[in-house]
């Protein structure tokens, strides 16, 4: 019952939502309790997980493979939580800056909708429910870039949907194919029969798609370009979980399927993923080199940042999936956390071009620290999360004599500090330029408090996992494990069998 | 019949990719139904195609040799109620891009990608 | 937007019968061909000829629940549909059936509950489309 909650709780509150739909006030009260108890539901299914191993609930007693199975292992569940703190930060900072338009046109009820999709996602242990789950992000995805129907937002969406809606058509395909190979659509009976079907070749070639269907969802090299063209458009709060969470769904389904069902040829498969990771990391730093807007150079860095995480998997050893994961979790944290910080900023300002703005560190000086934190720690500096997460995944690289992609990253890292310096210096540091367009926050204190609350919260956060690692590492480490070791999967799902 | 299909799959994903390529955002649009029109085919061409046999078990508890198998159909559909949805969507959103930008070229939505300097 | 008379009159009598068939395509849905989405069209078309006839203001009138409404109802039905397994001790959506059978319905259980749920999310969902749709061209 525990692995449904995280899905039907958001589900839930979303119709509570609508069936007060005029009443916008009560919507924002009903957001956060339900992005409160998401919380609590995630951290109670999170220490099940932990205490005793994967969880599998079969929906409407259907057993396995037959109906669908809502499995959660521990990279599911560390998602889940992640998916839930977002949540709830997101929840508090929309309070202070989503306008009432917005809010009238449904904009809580989309929120929980999406966060119900991405948890679906995490959970499914079937290969067409994730599909399905997909689109139930995809369409709430779709309608929250839209909302507000500015032109760079139409415009932004038209890329956004265009790709992603070519990515489900693949990835459909690609369904019914691994259908036709074994007949069965459960992701741990794909694995018990996928090695024994009669051309293996084939069974690449559905890999590949799933590569590209992923790889679109999760925006690798060369299959990005519509990242960068619409994150920047919507509204802080709305960029902000989408930085975080939805290309993190497209790299846990990669680590899923690529682990799980698609270990015949890991050779040709991986290698191919190594390099990809290459390309991602180094042309999404050099693309944010280039760019004088805050929210478009934090979205090029998404890119080159999914890159590590793709390493990781693409090395393919214990420690280095155990530091993608690691990666993972860093990451979602402190790239939502610049993008509200960046919000911030234009909060006050009222622009994020760098070239308009400057003067930050003087006025708020408690801002350009919190900036710092996620901004250095993006870098990987030490000893904050991302120092440990890029260390990991480079001394697994290492381990397996991969210079190459070892010097690719490292040289990343150092790019992806002079961008941050370069946010620092034009925004904090240098003088404001004369032709200032805003210079206090306007609103109240309470607003100003709400703005801030998300931001201390996800930068303490990321403060203590650069403090106190080692737990986070060892359940990264578990998860690598289990993910490493299908049969354990498999097992949980289909029941010990003696075949 | 399975010949037939499969022609029709490859005739469907050939002339939806080159649409999507295309620059008007009608064809774009028409280019996305294909393919997802494509992919629901090709899962019901790997579910067997067979005429007047159910996919029944009979009392006997035996299935009818060559009876096709009823789950793609069944996930044919949810993709397409699905693939209703986002296409419902999307024809709307491009129609308000036209509305809102004043023209149908993909070419000319560049605001998105330009550099201020 | 003046209809024909010829149409209006037509409508007066079709409306009927299609939500009638609406409900019997719902209620034999479960081991026939049928059930809540073809029913929940039927019902959405009938509606969508009622504001053909006479007007999107008065078939929304006609309705007398909004569509918005009536789509979240669906929503939470199919909802509570799924948890009501969980009061008789069994796990979230399986399905609960009455034993006996009730004239006309023919078994009672919680998936003709999801279907009436998905049945009202289908026609608050289409006609809030149509009505839209047809309030734009005005």
């Amino acid at each position: 019952m525990l692995l449904v909650l995280p899905i039907i709780s958001p589900f839930f509150f979303a119709i509570i939502m609508m069936l007060f739909w005029n009443n916008t006030k009560a919507h924002r009260i009903i957001n956060l309790v339900s992005s409160a108890a998401s919380i609590i539901f995630a951290v109670m299914l999170f220490s099940n997980v932990n205490n005793s191993g994967i969880q599998v609930f079969q929906v409407g007693s259907w057993q396995a493979p037959f109906g669908i199975s809502l499995v959660a292992d521990l990279l599911s569940a560390i998602m889940i939580v992640i998916t839930s703190v977002i949540g709830f930060s997101t929840a508090v900072y929309s309070l202070a800056t989503i306008d009432h338009e917005r809010e009238k046109f449904g904009f809580y009820p989309l929120l929980q909708t999406l966060l119900m999709g991405i948890n679906g996602a995490f959970l499914t242990g079937d290969i067409f429910n994730l599909y399905v789950w997909f689109e139930v992000m995809l369409i709430s995805s779709f309608v929250l870039l839209a909302l507000g129907g500015r032109k760079k937002q139409l415009e932004g969406a038209i890329k956004y949907v265009t790709l992603n809606l070519l990515s489900s058509a693949l990835f459909l395909a690609g369904v019914g194919i691994l259908y036709g190979l074994a007949g069965t659509l459960n992701m741990a009976d794909l694995a018990r029969k996928l090695p024994l079907i009669d051309n293996p070749e084939m069974l690449t070639l559905v890999s590949m798609l799933f590569l590209i269907a992923f790889g679109i969802k999760s925006a690798v090299f060369p299959l990005y370009f519509w990242l960068p063209a619409s994150y920047h458009t919507p509204p802080a709060a709305v960029s902000a979980i989408f930085a975080g969470l939805l290309t993190k769904v497209g790299v846990y389904s990669l680590m899923r399927v690529f682990t799980l069902i698609f270990i015949n040829d890991t050779d040709f498969t991986h290698t191919i993923i190594l390099v990809i990771a290459g390309f991602t990391m180094l042309s999404g730093v050099l693309g944010a080199a280039s760019q004088m807007d805050i929210r478009k150079i934090l979205s090029f860095h998404i890119i080159s940042q999914i890159g590590y995480m793709i390493m990781g998997l693409g090395l393919y050893s214990p420690l280095a999936i155990a530091g993608g994961i690691f990666y993972i979790i860093h990451h979602i944290i402190v790239k939502t956390n610049l993008f509200l910080v960046g919000g911030a900023i234009s909060k006050i300002r009222g622009t994020y071009q760098l070239k308009k703005l400057g003067g930050l560190y003087k006025l708020y000086p408690i801002l350009g620290l919190l900036f710092l934190i996620p901004a250095l720690s993006l870098a990987g500096i030490p000893p904050l999360s991302g120092f440990w997460a890029k260390f990991t995944v480079v001394k697994a690289g290492l381990d397996l004599g991969e210079f190459t992609i070892v010097a690719v990253s490292l040289f990343v890292g150092l790019l992806t500090l002079f961008s941050m310096t370069k946010i620092w210096n034009e925004a904090f540091w240098k003088d404001a330029p004369s032709e200032t367009i805003g210079n206090k926050f306007s609103g109240s204190n309470t607003q100003k408090a709400i703005l801030f609350l998300p931001i201390v919260l996800l930068a303490l956060i990321t403060i203590t996992i650069g403090f106190y690692m080692e737990p986070f590492f060892d359940i990264a480490q578990q998860a690598s494990e289990q993910l490493l070791n299908p049969n354990l999967y498999i097992d949980a799902v289909l029941g010990v069998s003696n075949e | 019949m399975e010949v037939i299909l499969v022609i029709v799959i490859g005739v469907l994903y050939a002339s939806g990719l080159y649409m999507i390529l295309r620059r008007s955002f009608v064809k774009v649009i028409i280019g996305l139904i294909f393919l997802g029109h494509a992919a629901n085919l090709l899962i019901f061409t790997v579910g067997r195609i067979s005429k007047g046999i159910p996919a029944f078990i009979s009392i006997e508890g035996t299935l009818a040799e060559n009876a096709a198998d009823p789950l793609p159909q069944a996930l044919i559909l949810t993709a397409i109620v699905i693939g209703f949805g986002v296409q419902a969507f999307a024809i709307v959103l491009f129609k308000r891009a036209y509305q809102t930008t004043g023209t149908d070229d993909l070419d000319e939505l560049n605001t998105t990608d330009e550099l201020i300097q | 937007m003046k209809s024909s008379l010829i149409l209006a009159t037509t409508v007066k009598y079709i409306i009927p019968l299609l939500l009638i068939f609406s409900f019997f395509l719902l209620l034999r849905g479960h081991n026939e061909p049928g059930g809540g989405f073809a029913g929940g069209l039927v019902a959405a078309a009938a509606y969508a000829l009622y504001a053909i006839a006479n007007g999107v203001e008065e078939a929304e009138k006609f309705l007398s629940i909004e569509p918005l409404k009536l789509f979240s109802f669906g929503l939470l039905t199919a909802l509570i549909s799924a948890l009501l397994p969980l009061l008789a001790g069994k796990p979230f959506m399986t399905g609960v059936w009455l034993d006996n059978k009730i004239p006309v319905i023919g078994k009672l259980g919680t998936p003709i509950i999801f279907d009436v749920g998905v049945y009202l999310l289908v026609l608050g969902v289409s006609t809030k489309i149509i009505f839209s749709l047809a309030q734009e061209e005005e």
